[in-house]
């Protein structure tokens, strides 16, 4: 039996976290919603420039946290996920940045002063704001998903993978995702079915090749689910054919959602202009309709979501607000 | 072959020069050693050697029951962490903790070894006045990212007051017991049999889950 370890690197000797409370009483210059790759990049901008800056997160790394293995990102031919957000995080933490993690943003209202109010209540205050929320994982909205998340209804499968074995499993998506968390699955559980709304999947053909190894996987084209049934665990879920328009019951222990990412603007709707997939819409400064409001990231609408491309519309995002800040 | 490679292993022993105190682990196994058991020995035995401030104290859950009733270990197997007294902390790790819970368990041995934990003094005070006795079992994968996050949070919690346990349990290794508690979405945190909690959750919802109870 081997073993593998997913060591965190410690924490940079040199580098003493310095970073300091959010005051409600204060105006920042710069005031940015959102940890991951476009807000992290940010910050350092922003405290290099010497401007005062607050940040304030739901989770430090955003998507990357959940990503095992990146080699796409310059520098490092390969790193995992977890290990890079390390990285940015003692960037970002050894200047003396008002931050706050674990918090979420419910508002933001425009106005000479603009206004920061989190789902508890508090209220902040900044000349700018930078908006770089990322996106979370997409869900189905059917009746029995929400209730039974955590008790079967996944969005983690290389977390509850392990769980399933000799069970059956019903994997949504037929993207690269959805893929390999089907050849993960098929390894251990008894039976694995894709739902798939296209009539072909979607991932990369190397990825489509390994899962045909297995014998235990079915594909359902042209389907989507429309109920997750159990009482207090997921027991059976609906499945209906979009091109009939007949439903079928797939007995199933566990249900795998990954249909992929969703942006996280429900807090500026009606404030921020939106495009039809809910991405903020910027210009090729981070601008969005409202003066001294910015935004980066997965978030908007910059096309090719990728780490090192959010890394930079966080590095633009930053030196256009404190242009702005600076000017007026 | 060594279960820690050479990478590995000089990566840890640079980590646990933190310790401050020496640190005592008390590894319950029986005489025919599951696979488990086995693989979680040599472990522990490699792991040990990676610093001379920790002790192995390699117990048989049979022989030894008095130590096994003293830290209350009822499966196997265990690691039971304990300070430079050999004094008790509450924190246990059923299983190995390899993956990413060999994060937790760095945590942990640096806290026992006299280190200080990250909560908000406000949440050390709470958690420090708790009177009932209070059950955390944390199930895990070892594959899962976001679990280590909730053993620590139970374990630092379990840190500052005597009458908190905060156990980490593979949920591959105990699987009867992750059917028991219809653990299928990792982490999953047990309180005292009555209330569980799904997700990484901060320190704060677990010390609310103590208030429930």
């Amino acid at each position: 039996m081997g073993l593998d370890f997913n060591l965190k690197p410690s924490q940079d000797e040199e580098t003493e976290y310095k970073t300091v409370d959010l005051d409600p009483e204060m105006t920042y210059d710069v005031l940015i919603i959102g940890g991951g790759p476009a807000g992290l990049t940010a910050a350092v901008y922003c405290m290099r420039k010497g401007v005062s800056t607050a940040l304030i997160t739901d989770e430090i790394g955003g998507q990357v946290t959940s990503t095992t293995e990146i080699e796409n990102y310059m520098g490092y031919m390969y790193v995992e996920g977890e290990e890079l957000v390390d990285k940015f995080e003692d960037q970002v933490k050894q200047f003396e940045i008002a931050y706050q993690e674990g918090k979420r943003v419910k508002s933001i209202t425009d106005d000479q002063i603009n206004q920061v109010t989190l789902e508890d209540g508090t209220t902040y205050q900044a000349k700018s704001i930078i908006v770089a929320a990322g996106k979370s994982s997409r869900k189905i909205n059917c009746p029995g998903e929400e209730r039974l998340t955590g008790k079967g209804v996944a969005y983690c499968a290389i977390c509850d993978a392990p769980l399933y074995a000799d069970k059956e499993v019903v994997i949504v998506g037929g993207g690269n995702s959805a893929i390999e968390a089907a050849i993960d699955l098929a390894k251990i559980a008894k039976e694995v079915t894709i739902v798939q709304l296209l009539d072909h999947l979607t991932a990369d053909e190397i990825l489509i090749e390994r899962l045909e190894e297995y014998d235990n996987v079915n594909i359902l084209y042209e389907s989507e689910v429309a109920e997750i049934e159990g009482e207090n665990k997921v027991e059976n879920i609906v499945v209906q054919d979009t091109q009939q328009n007949n439903k079928q019951d797939i007995a199933a222990d566990g249900i795998f959602i990954e249909i992929g990412w969703i942006p996280n603007t429900s807090f500026v709707e009606g404030v921020l202009q939106l495009n039809d997939y809910n991405e903020i819409m910027v210009d090729c400064k981070c601008r969005t309709n409202k003066e001294g409001i910015f935004a980066a990231g997965d978030i908007t609408n910059v096309p090719f979501k990728q780490i090192i491309i959010a890394s930079g519309e966080g590095a633009k995002a930053a030196l256009s607000a404190c242009d702005y800040v600076l000017k007026s | 072959m060594p279960l820690i490679d050479d990478e590995v292993a000089e990566q840890l022993e640079e980590q646990l020069t933190v310790l401050e105190n020496e640190v005592n682990l008390a590894f319950f196994t029986q005489e025919f050693e599951c696979e488990s058991c086995q693989t979680a020995r040599q472990f522990l035995e490699e792991f040990s050697k990676l610093s001379n401030k920790i002790n192995l104290e390699i117990y048989d859950l049979k022989e030894d029951s008095d130590k096994a009733e003293e830290y209350n270990v009822d499966k196997i197997p265990a690691a039971v962490l304990l300070d430079k007294e050999k004094k008790y902390s509450g924190l246990r790790f059923f299983g190995i903790p390899a993956g990413y819970e060999i994060n937790s368990f760095v945590n942990a041995l640096k806290l026992v070894s006299g280190g200080e934990s990250e909560l908000d003094d406000e949440i050390k005070d709470t958690a420090a006045k708790v009177e009932k006795d209070v059950h955390f079992q944390v199930f895990v994968t070892l594959q899962c990212p976001y679990c280590p996050k909730a053993v620590e949070a139970t374990q630092q919690l379990a840190y500052e007051n005597d009458n908190i346990t905060a156990d980490m349990l593979d949920s591959s290794i105990f699987n009867h017991l992750a059917v028991k508690y219809d653990v299928s979405g990792v982490p999953k945190t047990i309180v005292n049999e009555t209330e569980e909690l799904v997700g990484a959750q901060p320190p704060e919802e677990f010390l609310n889950a103590i208030k429930n109870l």
